[in-house]
């Protein structure tokens, strides 16, 4: 009986791989044959009108973080290179952050709006993925340029007496980001704020917690999931974010995106270029991990 | 001499909604409840028993009256500021913290030194014999073991009151019967107020060293669960508690006149007028028809409870009471459906109404 039923059981394994194995044959030509590809790009030279020579060269990978000077052939820290790492890094995070203060609250109040309302909020939040990134983000070139929008309406009021220069900024970039990424900071944040049991608010205050304990000891705590997710949905777009630093940073704002399609550009080098993706993407695994680890704590907790 | 009540509600009203809408959830609400007391709020649900006691908790504020403390005036307090502590109806515990950081909770809002709080949340949890769980989750109890945690977790900071919300209304018979014993001697011991809100009326009457029976936002009673039970001032105490027979009778003189003139002398002054009388069923007795003081009526039905026999008469002026007879040793049937009675009572049993 258990004997017929264990070999049920192994049947029924080696069926649903042999069901599975045509997705499993498109992921491994979508997505581990161009990761490979990358790999074996960034360890190339660059050929004279872009693509590779089958060439062995470490030199991409010297060059993410050294340049060679012209005269000597002395190594020197590209600082260029770094500082575009810095500043995408940086911008990621500040986004990160930003979309957090701003979606927090939203997210609170969307998740205490009487039930039949919530949809309604919901759906204004997701109204801004109906139109084209590309459109989106022209749309606040022309707010935050020198005439625009925002300028003539603070002029107007006289809060400012000469135009901002935002455009071409890293804060340009970063008030585009925030706008493009705060929906996905705010939906996994509704998910567990809708979660969140409001009964806990009383049960803290009657125990003597202010109400920003109450924020920090109890519902931060309880909602952290959604923080984490919220979090790494919006970090990871940030940090190869392309469209974005394109149309608001202009040419010299670049972020590491922007840096890695010029290699393949202009640039003429693909070997660097794949180097810069496999490090982009080493940087965005290493924030999974980080979250693996943050859920994984929460898993424990219970 | 004159202590200053542990609690004191003062014409305390509550509005929920505005204008013509407003709904009075608490209609001018006037109550001490005295330190070291187990005081049950009564009533059915929508009475305002649960607003009352958010309102001392400083969850909900008053629309007008003013709630004291110990003495102080409290109304204008935040309930993180207030010296009480609520055990809730869903317990809410909190779900990201073990049963020892959940006992240990209030105590570190309040400050106090680490020794301290590890010192006293094991107290507690060896008073609500939770010691062997203080690592657990709370999402691992059963529903027994976290009303346990929700009290420990209440009683740990020595509130001057502690506020109990139907806290046995989510456990089933046994583990309630239990519980009611357990609570009874957590406040014995801790010497703390007690202000216990239930719906039923077993619960207060076994538990409560007084009662406040509440209907429609106001108190109605106020009194020992004997008080209550056997001197009812109004008809909906008399019929909330227990099973009760209303009878309507003129007061003359001190005694009261039943329909077909029958006479009882009166236990208590009542004022000359139309009343209506309450009288248990248990205090009344079947009797041969045409003894003297009793009233007479025909046996309509009778129901066999085992211990008791539920026995409904009808009277001459048509009013249908419940006689509660014991059962005969010997098993025979009691009144048989049509035969006439007599029904009477002693004059003590004999409970004049206000309204």
């Amino acid at each position: 009986m258990s004997l017929a039923e264990a070999r049920r059981e192994r049947d029924q394994v080696r069926r649903s791989w042999l069901l599975s194995l045509p997705a499993l044959f498109l992921l491994a030509i979508g997505a581990i044959g161009p990761l490979f590809i990358m790999v074996v790009y960034s360890f190339l030279t660059p050929g004279k009108y872009g693509n590779v020579e089958w060439i062995f060269s470490t030199d991409a990978w010297r060059g993410i973080i050294f340049t060679k000077d012209i005269f000597d052939e002395t190594l020197k820290l590209a600082d260029a290179h770094l500082t575009i790492f810095w500043r995408s890094v940086k911008l990621s995070f500040l986004t990160t952050v930003f979309t957090f203060v701003v979606g927090f609250p939203t997210a609170w109040f969307i998740a205490t709006q009487p039930p039949r309302w919530r949809p309604f909020w919901l759906f204004l939040i997701t109204i801004p993925f109906w139109t084209n990134l590309l459109i989106r983000t022209f749309a606040i070139n022309q707010i935050i340029r020198t005439e625009g929008l925002l300028n003539t309406i603070l002029l107007k009021v006289g809060i400012i007496s000469t135009p901002l220069n935002l455009l071409y900024t890293d804060t340009a970039v970063f008030i585009g980001m925030t706008y493009v990424y705060l929906p996905l900071m705010v939906l996994p944040l509704y998910a567990a704020i809708d979660r969140f049991d409001h009964r806990l608010l009383e049960a803290g205050y009657d125990l003597y917690a202010s109400r920003m304990a109450v924020l920090r000891r109890i519902i931060f705590p309880i909602v952290k999931p959604g923080i984490v997710a919220g979090s790494i949905l919006v970090f990871i777009p940030s940090l190869g974010a392309y469209v974005t630093p394109r149309i608001l940073g202009g040419g010299r704002n670049m972020m590491i995106g922007n840096f890695i399609e010029l290699q393949f550009g202009q640039g003429r080098n693909w070997p660097l270029g794949a180097a810069l993706s496999v490090v982009l993407l080493l940087i965005v695994t290493a924030a999974l991990l980080v979250y693996v680890k943050f859920a994984n704590r929460e898993g424990g907790h219970g | 001499m004159t202590e200053a009540p542990a609690v004191e509600a003062r014409s305390a009203v509550k509005e929920f909604g505005q204008g013509e809408t407003a709904v009075r959830a608490l209609d001018t609400v006037s109550v001490a409840i005295r330190k070291g007391e187990f005081f049950t709020l009564l009533g059915p649900s929508g009475c305002g028993k649960t607003t009352l006691l958010r309102l001392i908790a400083g969850f909900d504020s008053t629309t007008s009256g003013a709630i004291l403390i110990d003495g102080e005036d409290v109304s204008e307090l935040p309930p993180n500021r207030r010296p009480v502590n609520t055990v809730f109806q869903s317990y809410a515990l909190f779900p990201h913290l073990t049963v020892a950081q959940n006992v240990a909770f209030g105590l570190e809002m309040l400050g106090r030194p680490k020794g301290e709080v590890a010192a006293r949340t094991a107290e507690m949890l060896a008073l609500v014999k939770l010691d062997q769980l203080a690592g657990r989750k709370t999402s691992q109890l059963s529903g027994g073991q976290q009303q346990r945690v929700a009290l420990a977790r209440a009683l740990a900071p020595r509130p001057k009151v502690l506020l109990l919300d139907e806290p046995l209304s989510a456990l089933d018979l046994k583990l309630r019967k239990e519980m009611q014993g357990e609570l009874k001697r957590l406040q014995l011991e801790t010497g703390i107020t007690f202000v216990f809100v239930t719906h039923d009326q077993e619960e207060a009457l076994t538990m409560s060293d007084r009662i406040g029976v509440m209907s429609g936002g106001r108190i109605l009673q106020i009194g020992t669960p004997r008080e209550i039970y056997a001197h009812p001032t109004n008809r909906f105490v008399a019929d909330f508690i227990g099973e009760t027979n209303f009878l309507s009778a003129r007061v003359r003189g001190g005694k009261a006149v039943f329909g077909g003139g029958v006479e009882v002398p009166l236990s208590r002054p009542a004022a000359d007028g139309d009343v209506t009388i309450a009288i248990r069923p248990e205090h009344m007795r079947l009797v041969p028809q045409g003894m003297a003081g009793a009233l007479s009526g025909t046996v309509s039905h009778a129901i066999y409870f085992g211990t008791d026999s539920h026995v409904h008469l009808k009277l001459i002026d048509g009013t249908e009471i419940v006689v509660r007879q014991q059962t005969d040793p010997d098993g025979s049937g009691g009144p048989k459906p049509g035969a006439v009675l007599g029904v009477s009572f002693p004059p003590a049993a004999v409970q004049v109404l206000e309204d």
